[in-house]
């Protein structure tokens, strides 16, 4: 593979990303409405009823909304690795998914294209997200806003490789819903982004074991430090390794001779 | 020098199999530079199987792929750069235009957008498209559509085009200009095409044929020895007498 050949490559994948986002305007309005109805709505009639004591990285007091923003940054990071994932199913019925498979690029290459053109998307959408709550009175030091910008890639890298290796596994578009059911909202209520873990451990030991290992509570606790210009170690290696994990089982499953694409047999679709 | 190389396509005792069930078995054929082969076979004879391991969608353990003398399974970038392949389902982008359709594939496959967009104005010159190049794909009718696609699988110009079913749902003239548009491309851009069929108007004088049937060949030559070793009068004929005697 030659450098500039994979470098054209990748542009052409993430610009062929956002000509579709673009063109989707109620994707992207969907996908801005969704954390701001929490935002607004939920975490205002929960303030009153959840205090949440001085834990880290804030040095104080806050309320509710302050701390279930980088939830909302991970919520928009899991729906949209979703979306990714969907759209590779329904492109993979539609055909086009065909051609992007048998370019002349190794298929790991691809896949990580297709990965990195949907993180930017939802890199994107996390920023138009924070303005928004900027005016909200939610807001981060400066320089988290920087600092965040790399903690979004991983987390997007690992959430939306999670979404393809799902669909490696998923046939049919109509499976796609169960999924949906069965791993976003599991994902997303037993994480840390609506409730710390100390809180989640005073209710049920079991919710809190599971929060904890969950790969999600982990890439959102890496956004919250780093919207405050700190660096979460655990948090960054625990999502990097479920990144590694999640993309290996999603190149093995797109494989033309090991993985699931023949495994599922019938013929070619 | 390699003899193999002088053959856009190679395909050498291929077998697959989903599960337990064969789909193809012991295939052998290749395509030399410049000729048409018409993949000929009823429905379920394993032709999209086979063009699904020519593009290496899937890959098989028994057997060989080779096309313009690079082998598939050991270098398939190298071999799908040689490659334009037209599906059976379209796949291009609906909500995209033609042109936006087209620069995707070229930086797909390397092209720098200067490139790209000489090309591109060749290729939609030939086929006749260049006037809809901004139009969304969702608004071209069906015959227009495949146009768009044979010129998007031609842009990086490939020594081997595949056509799986390509005239499917197409009214006669659309399907005429097709055939004949991909037949004049074998003889001016000495291009190799493998087109599968169930249609037998769809096959000119000069083709080869590789019929297919439950998996397997069951011949392949020029159409006037298909026809002699079937002794039958025509190609209608000897198709029918190929494939309906092994189903009984």
């Amino acid at each position: 593979m030659k450098l500039a050949h994979a470098a054209i490559a990748l542009k052409g994948i993430i610009k062929r990303e956002l000509w579709r986002f673009l063109l989707q305007r109620e994707r992207f309005v969907a996908a801005l409405v969704r954390p701001l109805v929490w935002l607004f709505v939920f975490a205002a009639g929960f303030r009153s009823t959840l205090g949440i004591a001085i834990i880290p990285p804030y040095e104080t007091y806050i309320l509710y909304e302050v701390y279930i923003a980088a939830g909302l940054i991970g919520m928009i990071q899991l729906f949209n690795g979703m979306q990714s994932s969907l759209s590779m199913v329904y492109d993979r019925e539609m055909g086009s998914m065909k051609t992007l498979l048998v370019s002349p690029l190794p298929r790991w290459f691809l896949l990580m294209g297709k990965l990195m053109a949907g993180t930017f998307v939802s890199i994107l959408q996390a920023y138009v997200f924070l303005l928004v709550a900027w005016f909200y009175d939610i807001q981060a030091p400066w320089l988290g806003y920087v600092t965040l910008f790399p903690a979004l890639i991983l987390a997007g890298l690992m959430l939306g490789a999670l979404g393809m290796l799902l669909s490696s596994f998923i046939k049919q578009l109509e499976n796609f819903a169960g999924v949906m059911n069965f791993v976003i909202f599991p994902m997303f209520f037993m994480s840390t982004a609506l409730y710390p873990l100390w809180k989640i451990k005073e209710s049920s030991e079991l919710l809190y074991n599971l929060a904890s290992y969950n790969p999600f509570s982990q890439a959102v606790e890496l956004l919250r430090f780093a919207l405050y210009g700190q660096f979460n170690l655990y948090a960054f290696l625990y999502t990097l390794a479920a990144f590694i994990v999640f993309m290996a089982i999603a190149v093995w499953g797109y494989n033309p001779s090991k993985g699931m694409m023949v495994r599922k047999g019938g013929g070619p679709s | 020098m390699n003899p193999l190389s002088d053959f856009s396509l190679t395909v050498k005792a291929l077998s697959y199999a989903y599960g337990k069930k064969a789909a193809l078995t012991d295939i052998n054929f290749s395509i030399a530079a410049g000729e048409c082969t018409i993949l000929l076979g009823p429905n379920g004879a394993g032709k999209s199987t086979l063009f699904s391991l020519i593009t290496h969608l899937y890959d098989s353990r028994d057997g060989e792929i080779l096309i313009k003398g690079v082998e598939l399974k050991k270098d398939p970038c190298r071999s799908l750069a040689n490659l334009g392949v037209v599906f059976q389902q379209t796949t291009l982008d609906m909500d995209l235009s033609v042109l936006q359709n087209l620069h995707y594939h070229a930086s797909l496959h390397g092209m720098t957008r200067k490139q790209a967009s000489i090309r591109i104005v060749e290729e939609l010159e030939r086929q006749g498209m260049l006037a809809r190049k901004d139009e969304k794909v969702r608004q071209l009718n069906g015959g227009h559509r495949r146009r768009v696609e044979i010129a998007r699988a031609l842009l990086h110009k490939p020594s081997l085009l595949l056509l799986d079913e390509p005239t499917v749902g197409l009214d006669v003239p659309s399907r005429q200009g097709i055939v004949d548009h991909v037949h004049s491309l074998c003889e001016s851009d000495n291009l190799s095409v493998l087109w599968a069929t169930h249609l037998i108007d769809e096959i000119h004088p000069n083709d080869k044929l590789l019929v297919l049937h439950q998996g397997a060949i069951q011949a392949q030559g020029s159409v006037s020895s298909v026809c002699g070793g079937e002794s039958a009068d025509d190609i209608s004929r000897a198709f029918k007498q190929l494939t309906q005697a092994k189903s009984s």
